[in-house]
């Protein structure tokens, strides 16, 4: 086919993203153009039609990536074709954010018009800087009350450095304003570069597993066609494959077309059963005619937090790993492995990309594969450096070494930014003082709100850091991160010994500083989880053999139903019923029952603030 | 024709769902009416007995054998001594009461006068229940009771002048404020009037009740701490066991023979009738219960057919199965001190107990909240008598 063809629907192409701060209205935003560029009727449309996962849509976050293609026609009587990419909003998927960023040539930059920018607005803004994107801002939310958009404009150019002169004002949620920004999008985002004649130069920026037709490749075509039938080699896997469909992305559905040319965003599918073959970050090309080189990768993303996941009924072990494996297959930063505990009997131990990741996966596992969870405390990787020069990277705390042979140890440390109105500085950087923050610098964005630069180190924010800054905050601190690297620290293992028997699924590695605190908290919470039992049961905390706190659950005294009126048994029955879902919910560790929400909920030290 | 047969004996449960005035911590089914309304009542019932006879009568039998009547409510002793002789007249009419039947009635003290109880015992009630709660009058009055302590005791002399020789009186720990003194005050009052039955249940404060939402809103008295209620509780062991009441279910204390049989039979799987709004039954390996609202009973009364008194009659039925009667078994037999005996399960389900509940018995042996006696039979132990509810529910399949 001609090349002025590819070249004329190349100079209609627009492929860009929305960024915001979470809550700032970008799926809303989405769901306006989609339902505004005529593919969907407002009777048609589910509010926010890309976040697909019913997880997604109940609160409010987007986790995967989702792209949809656009037709619209613009002022100028041209037909223009959109691809939207969405993107996660939350720091946990940074990750995902980038590699959608690289399908990407530019960026609608929403911001809450009561709200101004926030952390994830700046981490955001900037992640799309890094990838080259042109970035253009609309204020939302210009229907509210409290809306200052004039205010907000001069903070996107005073802070963020973005012309905001002409920046659409609209209101996602009103439709007002729409028609605005999709002009916009037209003048202000490129169209996308690159040669159909070339040989096949594709970047994979996703991928989803679909058990008929196999791996589903997301890609974005730097240069060349990809059709069906071809022969495609995956760059970095060497794997080589059959192109059998390819198309683009429909809201909801997958459209199958022709083929894709230099400029466009679409998928391919070739009966790919591993989704490891066919990598995110990946370069595609055509087997017989190679690009020369391929595309800057992007690293893969690393756990940052482990736990233990086990079954709270132990024959479902198959049913965990099975779930485990599916959930994978679309979700590359899920790291498990088999691991086994005393107290819990066969589970996993897995790696998540931040504590909402984690809690999403338990989520799913829990809703989607109906699987009964004990977890245990999340915990970040650290460094163990033996005294034999040998170091070992530390994702359970059952496993760290004889104390003897460690020469030293090291823990991960995050660069954060919270951003908050000066009134609450001071509760933050107390938050901070108390998880071993390390100040840096606070940086004024205007007379009343500021960001504070901070080290910390991660196994202080995986837990409640998030809440307890919105709670010190009133809601109104931001939080975003990024990791920095190791440091030695001086780390303890805490044991918990229930009834005296050490739950090793309660273990812990704490700053040596904070074992004492932490373990009385510890104490003093496990004696509010675990419900009085037949026998005093003590609860310890130890460090090295050393206990450093205690609590006493008390016998249970007296738990007698009172007269079973006019032999109404059903009624009876139903309260002891009641009383044995009670008991479901507990691990018999040792001769303890200990509720499954325990694991969880004692880690939840700051929660109460 | 009846629609299933029976083992032997039935026991009557009769409901009388009013009283002068609700009690604050009461959730039963009951509540204040006028006398037109009650005597309307008395009719729907009588016409039910009648009606339902025929529901639990075997082909071999020409009228159901009647081994104990409970009239239980709300106040029965709110009915006039003619309404209660209709009501047991019309069981006489259709039923055949055992000679030696134990036939009991709740009365309250503000509710009776010497001759109402004359009248109460020339119907044929043999057996009193007296709700007496506390012979403190400022629990009295906490409570919402509508009678004194001093007019108990005058009602409970006057049942001994009426001719009734076996009388049990209700009692109630763990109210707010007691303490050990009130406490140890009610039970010595009640024992020197010498019952032959004490009932001495824990208040429960159910959803709903005026008292749940008084606690809730600071307004009553603190309720006795743990220890305090333990010491209540461990006095009334050891008192009423000094004073020859023996401790024969979690909450009830009788004189040697004085047992109450119709209670004994809801924890031993006797089978019983229900007659009256919202009444329990349990027939055959059916439980199900009379309708609960007023009107609902009135029409399934005047719908139900006499060759059919099943349908109408009968809701929230659930069929036992062998596990439901399983743990049953157990957690209300568990009821009783003398527990529950291996050789019966056995002979009830054809398998036995340490089959199906093996592990648990062993943990629950080495735990000490149960027992097992030298005849086989499986008890609670002192402590799994305190902490029964706990150990019962273990014994759910």
């Amino acid at each position: 086919m001609a090349s002025n063809h590819y070249d004329n629907i190349r100079e209609r192409t627009r492929n860009f993203c929305i960024v915001a701060h979470i809550d700032h209205g970008k799926s809303t935003l989405a769901d306006r153009m989609i339902e505004r560029t005529g593919l969907l009727t407002s009777r048609e449309m589910q509010d926010q039609v890309l976040d697909n996962m019913e997880l997604e849509r109940e609160r409010g976050i987007t986790i995967k990536s989702q792209a949809v293609r656009l037709v619209y026609k613009a002022k100028d009587g041209v037909e223009y074709i959109f691809n939207l990419i969405d993107t996660p909003g939350h720091v946990d998927f940074n990750y995902e954010v980038s590699r959608s960023l690289a399908a990407c040539d530019g960026a609608i930059l929403v911001v809450d018009a009561t709200q101004g920018i926030q952390a994830q607005t700046l981490a955001n803004v900037y992640l799309a800087l890094e990838h080259d994107l042109d970035v253009f801002p609309v204020i939302n939310k210009i229907d509210l009350p409290s809306a200052m958009p004039e205010e907000v404009r001069h903070e996107i150019e005073d802070v963020i450095g973005i012309e905001a002169e002409d920046a659409p004002l609209i209101s996602a949620k009103q439709g007002i304003g729409i028609e605005d920004v999709l002009e916009a999008v037209v003048e202000k985002i490129p169209a996308p570069e690159g040669d159909a004649e070339e040989p096949l130069k594709a970047l994979i920026f996703d991928s989803l597993y679909d058990s008929y037709r196999g791996v589903i490749v997301f890609c974005r075509i730097r240069d060349g066609v990809i059709k069906k039938g071809m022969q495609v080699r995956m760059m970095a896997t060497g794997a080589v494959v059959e192109v059998v469909e390819v198309g683009y992305f429909g809201p909801g559905q997958f459209i199958p077309c022709d083929e894709l040319a230099a400029g466009q965003v679409g998928y391919f599918t070739a009966s790919i059963k591993n989704i490891k073959d066919a990598r995110v970050g990946d370069t595609v090309t055509e087997h017989t005619r190679p690009c020369a080189e391929p595309l800057p990768g992007y690293k893969k993303a690393q756990p940052m937090v482990f736990c233990g996941l086990y079954p709270a009924d132990s024959a479902k072990y198959p049913d965990l790993r099975d779930a485990l494996e599916k959930l994978q297959l679309n979700d590359a930063s899920l790291f498990f492995e088999p691991e086994t505990s005393l107290a819990l009997g066969f589970g996993f131990r897995c790696g998540f990309l931040g504590l909402l990741h984690m809690e999403v996966i338990l989520e799913r596992l829990e809703r989607e594969y109906d699987l009964d969870l004990i977890s245990t405390a999340p915990g970040v990787v650290y460094k163990v450096f033996k005294t034999d020069g040998t170091m070992i990277e530390l994702t359970n705390p059952s496993n760290l070494p004889d104390p003897a042979k460690i020469e030293h140890m090291e823990e991960p440390i995050v660069s954060a930014e919270i951003m908050v109105t000066t009134e609450f500085i001071g509760p933050i950087m107390q938050l901070c003082q108390e998880r071993r923050g390390r100040y840096l610098d606070t940086e004024y964005i205007e007379a009343t709100r500021a960001v504070l630069k901070y080290e910390l180190p991660l196994n202080e924010i995986i837990y409640d850091f998030f809440d307890a800054l919105k709670s010190r905050s009133r809601g109104y601190a931001s939080f975003d991160y990024d990791l920095k690297g190791y440091e030695t620290s001086e780390l303890v293992k805490m044991d918990i010994l229930v009834n005296k028997e050490p739950v090793d699924a309660l273990s812990f590695i704490v700053h040596a500083a904070g074992a004492y605190d932490r373990g009385r908290k510890m104490c003093e919470k496990l004696k509010e989880e675990i419900p009085r039992q037949l026998f005093d049961v003590p609860i310890q905390a130890a460090v090295g053999g050393r206990i450093i706190a205690r609590e006493t659950v008390r016998q249970l005294r007296k738990d007698v139903l009172a007269k079973c009126y006019g032999g109404d048994i059903s009624r009876k029955k139903k309260l002891l019923e009641k009383q044995k879902e009670g008991k479901k919910r507990m691990q018999i560790v040792g001769n303890v029952e200990i509720p499954k929400e325990a694991f969880m909920n004692v880690l939840k030290l700051d929660a109460g603030n | 024709m009846s629609e299933y047969n029976r083992g032997g004996p039935v026991s009557l449960y009769l409901h009388f769902p009013f009283c002068e005035r609700k009690c604050r911590y009461c959730d039963f089914l009951s509540g204040p009416a006028g006398e037109e309304t009650r005597e309307e009542y008395v009719d729907l019932l009588c016409r039910e007995i009648e009606l339902r006879a025929g529901e639990i009568t075997a082909p071999s039998e020409s009228a159901a054998v009647v081994d104990s009547i409970f009239i239980g409510g709300g106040t029965p002793s709110l009915m006039t001594p003619v309404q209660a002789a209709r009501v047991m007249d019309t069981i006489r009419s259709r039923y055949q009461v055992l000679s030696d039947a134990e036939i009991s009635m709740e009365i309250n003290p503000g509710t009776v006068d010497p001759l109402k109880l004359l009248g109460f015992k020339a119907a044929g009630i043999g057996r009193l229940s007296i709700g007496v709660q506390s012979f403190d009058d400022s629990e009295l009055h906490l409570l919402g009771r509508i009678h004194t302590a001093a007019e108990a005791r005058e009602t409970f002399h006057a049942a001994r002048e009426a001719g009734f020789d076996n009388i049990n009186l209700d009692l109630m720990s763990a109210l707010p404020g007691q303490n050990i003194e009130t406490w140890s005050h009610t039970l010595k009052e009640a024992v020197s009037l010498g019952p032959e039955h004490i009932s001495a249940y824990s208040l429960i404060i159910e959803e709903g009740t005026p008292f749940a939402s008084l606690l809730n809103a600071g307004e009553l008295p603190d309720l006795p701490s743990e220890e305090e209620d333990r010491r209540m509780y461990h006095f009334t062991k050891q008192f009423l066991a000094s004073e020859g009441y023996r401790r024969y279910e979690i909450s009830n204390y009788a004189k040697a023979g004085y047992e109450c049989r119709h209670n004994c039979g809801y924890w031993t799987g006797h089978e019983y009738l229900g007659l009256g709004l919202g009444a329990s039954s349990c027939l055959g390996s059916e439980r199900f219960r009379n309708p609960d609202k007023m009107n609902d009973y009135r029409k399934a009364v005047n719908d139900t057919n006499e060759y059919d008194p099943v349908n109408a009659m009968r809701r929230e039925r659930q069929t036992l199965t062998r596990e439901d009667r399983m743990e049953e078994f157990m957690f209300l037999g568990l009821r009783m001190t003398e527990g529950v005996s291996e050789k019966e399960f056995e002979k009830r389900f054809g398998v036995k107990m340490e089959d199906i509940y093996g592990g648990m018995l062993h943990r629950h042996l080495e735990q000490n909240v149960i027992r097992r006696t030298p005849d086989h039979r499986i008890a609670l132990t002192e402590y799994g008598l305190d902490v029964a509810s706990y150990v019962m529910a273990d014994y759910l399949l």
